[in-house]
């Protein structure tokens, strides 16, 4: 159990910044996890917390102990990679074992915990093999067992599901989650699987180029995201975006000469300004062309997901994808009326990607609005 | 014709040509025989001749001053000649203490030197360039430079004899001009053993040194539960390998050559370059030759424990 707080950490190698000041604080026993493309600064964040990367300027402090020069051993971290980094030449009890015979761990206790950590990992029939002897979910478990047997204050992950085939990923993010329940150390998950991220996260922390664009849980990211660009990365099928102008006048936005609705606060706020309208998939709505209120737009095609389906529309030489359950089904080529829910449009700045209904007094090292 | 079709080539008069899979044949025997020849003829007089003059000499009495005389068929008396001579026992002790001092020495520098740079402390991409330079360098080269640099009067290690007179002189002392043939040979094969340890290094994951890392293990920890384990066929490849070049290698005649030429007093008088100066300089070819199959079966006879018994042990991944 342990707080980390971060403090303008930054990181360079050689003239190229990758990490541009990040601000965070991890609560006790929160289960975080940081989200973002590949490259996004995501890794090496954890790998700094962790003591594998050298911090070239900020502080990180681990329950109130500032860490930067600290040695991996001496932060109360442990850590599951993502090639999981099993010893290959020990058996699965010398891999748990390992963290405590290095400590001076007595003989029998340390075979003890072994025991113990085993059961927790479901390993206890394994002890004997050696990890070229195990499959992928084993040597994850054998990974987890490693890091759970020092009792640490803080786990990190490192993208530890990407290795594992989709069945088995559901069914270690369940384990990981229970475990965590169990445990109740501080985690750091680092994932750049949106899956993944939502629903292990109690914090989610979305980032882009080495910038923490957004912090909340992840229903507050799914449904207010900060900037164009989180409101792309989170959902899938990704939101649909188009470029409009906000109406002089009115509020309301062109979209292929035909007004769509926006929230009226938002749209005499921000009169004549040019704008990004982001809409999710699932508020979409088809409906009969020639309908009052709708976009008249011509099906695509339509992929089917079983439980529902994705229809794609084009209006105007723009993609839309929308959403839906089983139900009414639509032809590919004909012609349809899309209605985009003005309580559901996402509004940023066309210019910086910002969200345009923020509370302005919050900055970018915001805090979550909804106490975890 | 089959066969990857990435390797055929269009010839303007035969068509397309499956390099991999052609048969030329030639419509002559000399031109085929000339192309040949050189290299036959190096294996010849290189190695056939040698070897079946060293089988015959080691079973006859062969005159010291060319083959005129009538050549005498002894059997295996010069063999018993060689195992009465106590001098030869001894050179046998020498060769054994210096194959395993030299090997020793240069495989423990190397690993801590392969080891420092696989940390990447600062400038190690700098000295893995330099450690590597010395293997480059001819051994009498190498024997010549450590004659000047431990000459007991004039090199640079001189100094330590006006401390205390006689602190240093290989000249002298057996013991001191063995360690200075160790010394070189060890410094020569350092680069050699370095560039395989720091292969075999960088092949292991870093997230293996990352992850021990954060199990609290310390660099030399590491090294004993890592890195040595997961080394190891590199390892007993370079034991192999110092072993049978510092036992029987031309390394070794040479360093011994220019440093010391087998003395004082034949303490460092090893196997090889007792074989080669008394064959050479003593005219003895028919003792030299024994010696030198002698030789060839201790080196089968050391490979064959090694691979027999050590190899076991060694962790295949």
């Amino acid at each position: 159990m342990a707080e980390i707080n971060i403090r303008d950490v930054r990181k360079s190698y050689g003239r190229t910044q990758i990490l541009h000041g990040v601000d965070l604080d991890f609560k006790s026993g929160e289960f975080v996890v940081i989200l973002g493309p590949s490259g996004c600064g995501k890794s090496t964040l954890l790998r700094m917390i962790a003591g594998l990367e050298e911090i070239s300027a900020g502080e990180i402090s681990i329950d109130g102990r500032v860490v930067n020069d600290l040695e991996p051993r001496d932060r109360g971290c442990s850590m599951v990679f993502q090639n999981y980094a099993l010893y290959p030449h020990m058996n699965v009890a010398a891999n748990i074992g390992y963290a405590l015979k290095v400590a001076g761990v007595p003989r029998a206790e340390r075979q003890r915990r072994i025991a113990e950590t085993a059961r927790i990992v479901g390993l206890e029939d394994f002890l004997d093999r050696k990890p070229a002897q195990l499959s992928g979910g084993q040597r994850q478990r054998v990974a987890m067992g490693r890091a759970i047997i020092r009792e640490p204050k803080v786990f990190l992950f490192d993208e530890p599901l990407s290795n594992l085939d989709a069945k088995l990923r559901v069914q270690m993010r369940v384990e990981i989650r229970r475990l965590h329940k169990r445990l109740s150390a501080t985690s750091v998950f680092v994932t750049h699987d949106q899956v993944e991220a939502m629903t292990l996260a109690d914090r989610l922390i979305v980032m882009n180029k080495g910038h923490v664009e957004q912090v909340g849980t992840p229903l507050e990211i799914y449904h207010r995201p900060r900037t164009r660009f989180v409101g792309s990365f989170i959902g899938s099928p990704a939101m649909n975006f188009f470029e409009s102008t906000v109406a002089a006048d009115g509020n309301f936005v062109l979209l292929d000469g035909i007004r769509v609705a926006i929230d009226a606060a938002l749209g005499s706020a921000n009169a004549g300004n040019a704008v990004a309208i982001g809409i999710r998939p699932e508020h979409c709505r088809l409906i009969t062309a020639g309908t009052a209120n709708s976009i008249p737009a011509v099906v695509d095609f339509v992929e089917e997901l079983g439980a529902g389906r994705i229809v794609h529309v084009e209006i105007d030489g723009q993609d839309f994808a929308v959403a839906m359950d089983e139900g009414q089904l639509w032809e590919a080529g004909s012609t349809v009326g899309l209605q985009l829910p003005a309580q559901h449009i996402h509004l940023f700045s066309l210019e910086t990607g910002l969200r345009l209904d923020d509370v302005p007094s919050l900055k970018r090292t915001m805090k979550t609005t909804v106490a975890a | 014709m089959s066969g990857p079709s990435y390797f055929l080539v269009y010839d303007r008069n035969a068509g397309p040509v499956d390099l991999m899979n052609k048969r030329a044949v030639f419509k002559s025997w000399w031109l085929p025989m000339a192309f040949a020849l050189p290299q036959l003829l190096l294996i010849f007089f290189f190695f056939y001749w040698p070897a079946t003059s060293v089988l015959t000499w080691a079973f006859s009495l062969e005159p010291a001053f060319g083959g005129v005389g009538e050549r005498l068929f002894v059997g295996w008396d010069n063999f018993r000649d060689v195992f009465a001579d106590t001098e030869y026992w001894r050179s046998v002790s020498l060769s054994l203490f210096f194959a395993f001092s030299a090997t020793a020495l240069s495989m423990f520098i190397a690993f801590v030197l392969a080891i420092c740079v696989d940390r990447q402390l600062k400038g190690s991409g700098l000295f893995r360039f330099f450690y590597i330079w010395p293997y480059a360098i001819a051994a009498p080269a190498v024997g010549l430079a450590f004659r000047f640099i431990f000459a007991p009067e004039s090199g640079l290690i001189a100094v330590v004899n006006t401390w205390s007179p006689d602190l240093w002189n290989p000249a002298k002392f057996g013991s001191h001009a063995m360690i200075l043939v160790i010394v070189c040979f060890a410094w020569k094969w350092i680069g050699y053993n370095f560039i395989f340890m720091t292969a075999g290094l960088q092949s292991i994951p870093r997230s293996l040194i990352e992850a021990s890392a954060m199990d609290g293990s310390g660099p030399v920890r590491r090294a004993f539960d890592l890195q040595i384990p997961l080394l190891a066929p590199t390892l007993f490849f370079l034991l192999v390998l110092n072993l049978t070049e510092s036992f029987v290698g031309p390394d070794t005649y040479g360093i011994v050559d220019l440093t010391t030429e087998g003395g004082p007093n034949k303490s460092t008088d090893v196997m090889v370059y007792r074989i080669v100066s008394e064959a050479f300089r003593g005219l003895n070819y028919s003792g030299a030759a024994a010696q030198s199959l002698v030789l060839i079966a201790l080196i089968m006879l050391f490979t064959f424990i090694q691979f027999r018994y050590v190899e076991r042990r060694v962790h295949y991944k």
